[in-house]
């Protein structure tokens, strides 16, 4: 199944987790904020959430800024 | 000493971590401006580059952090990143940037209102980057912000304090700490900004994009204070006619 993922379509496969999904991705997850269907979700569910088909994915974290 | 929101700060310039050459060389000019602030802002993550983390040369312990809704175009946009700020662990202190136009990048007032509205009543702690409106800044500080951030000039210009009238304004009847923001280019704008009788300045591109930032961090640093301590100690009324420095009587002998 796809997911979209910061704008990118991303093969995963059925079940996958955010946490498995970021873990792939080579991020930690403490550097990261997840929207997930445009809702954010805790540090917490990130082991619980499984993502669906279609599913949109936005991984955001801190850059430099004004 | 400068209190924002029950928050003490020794010093009075805020510091950006944009536009530097190397998270190593951002580091160490924040060390040198002396800044207890520091704004970050929020982008997607580069996934082919996972691992370029700001976060990682970033002393938490060391400075507050005060991510910015740069980028928002509208009052749900910023009030989006905010919360998203909010869930990266950035805490309560943001700064609002609402800049509809990406020419000239300046703030929305009426947008930038309402997410002051909404965000002060989510427990933000806001401190809007706005126009050099006096109006405007007293309905944000009744909106619930806690320091108002008036623009010197439009962001990243370096041309100086151009709104002086109006900040003057602004800081004879605030309740809630002026800082200016955007446009100081020079350490000789900061100090302007800081005579004026301004709580402090943010400072980011015109440090990030010197010869020698960490130098740059430090000549700042100190024309913040210099402004500040001349601000204190009264500075004299400025006149259209001469008044001699030395004596009048005791010129008898001349003629």
């Amino acid at each position: 199944m796809k997911v979209l993922c910061n704008g990118k379509a991303q093969e995963i496969a059925p079940g996958t987790r955010v946490a498995d999904c970021l873990r792939e991705l080579g991020l930690e997850a403490s550097s990261v904020v997840v929207e997930c269907d445009g809702k954010i979700l805790t540090r917490e569910e990130y082991g619980s959430h499984v993502l669906q088909d279609g599913s949109v994915l936005e991984l955001i974290r801190f850059v430099g800024g004004g | 000493m400068l209190t924002i929101a029950g928050r003490k700060f020794r010093s009075r310039l805020f510091g950006g971590t944009g536009k530097f050459s190397s998270p190593e060389v951002m580091k160490e000019a924040l060390a040198a401006s002396g800044c207890e602030m520091v704004t970050v802002a929020l982008r997607r993550i580069d996934l082919n580059n996972p691992a370029d983390d700001i976060m990682r040369v970033l002393d938490r312990d060391r400075y507050l952090f005060l991510p910015n809704t740069s980028g928002a175009r509208d009052a749900g946009e910023a009030i989006r990143l905010a919360r998203l700020a909010r869930a990266s662990g950035g805490g309560e202190w943001l700064k609002l940037e609402v800049t509809p136009d990406p020419r000239t990048l300046l703030p929305d007032p009426i947008e930038t209102l309402k997410a002051t509205e909404e965000l002060a009543k989510e427990g933000f702690k806001v401190l809007p980057y706005m126009n050099a409106d006096p109006i405007l800044a007293l309905r944000l500080q009744d909106a619930g912000a806690v320091a108002v951030m008036p623009l010197g000039s439009p962001i990243g210009t370096n041309q100086g304090v151009l709104t002086r009238f109006q900040i003057e304004i602004i800081i004879a009847q605030a309740r809630v700490p002026v800082i200016v923001d955007a446009g100081l280019g020079a350490p000789s704008h900061v100090a302007e900004a800081m005579e004026m009788g301004a709580d402090a300045v943010l400072v980011n591109t015109a440090i990030a994009v010197a010869g020698d930032p960490v130098r740059m961090a430090r000549a700042f640093a100190m024309a913040v204070e210099a402004g500040r301590i001349a601000y204190e100690a009264g500075l004299g009324t400025v006149s259209k006619d001469a008044a001699p420095s030395s004596p009048e009587d005791g010129l008898g002998f001349l003629r």
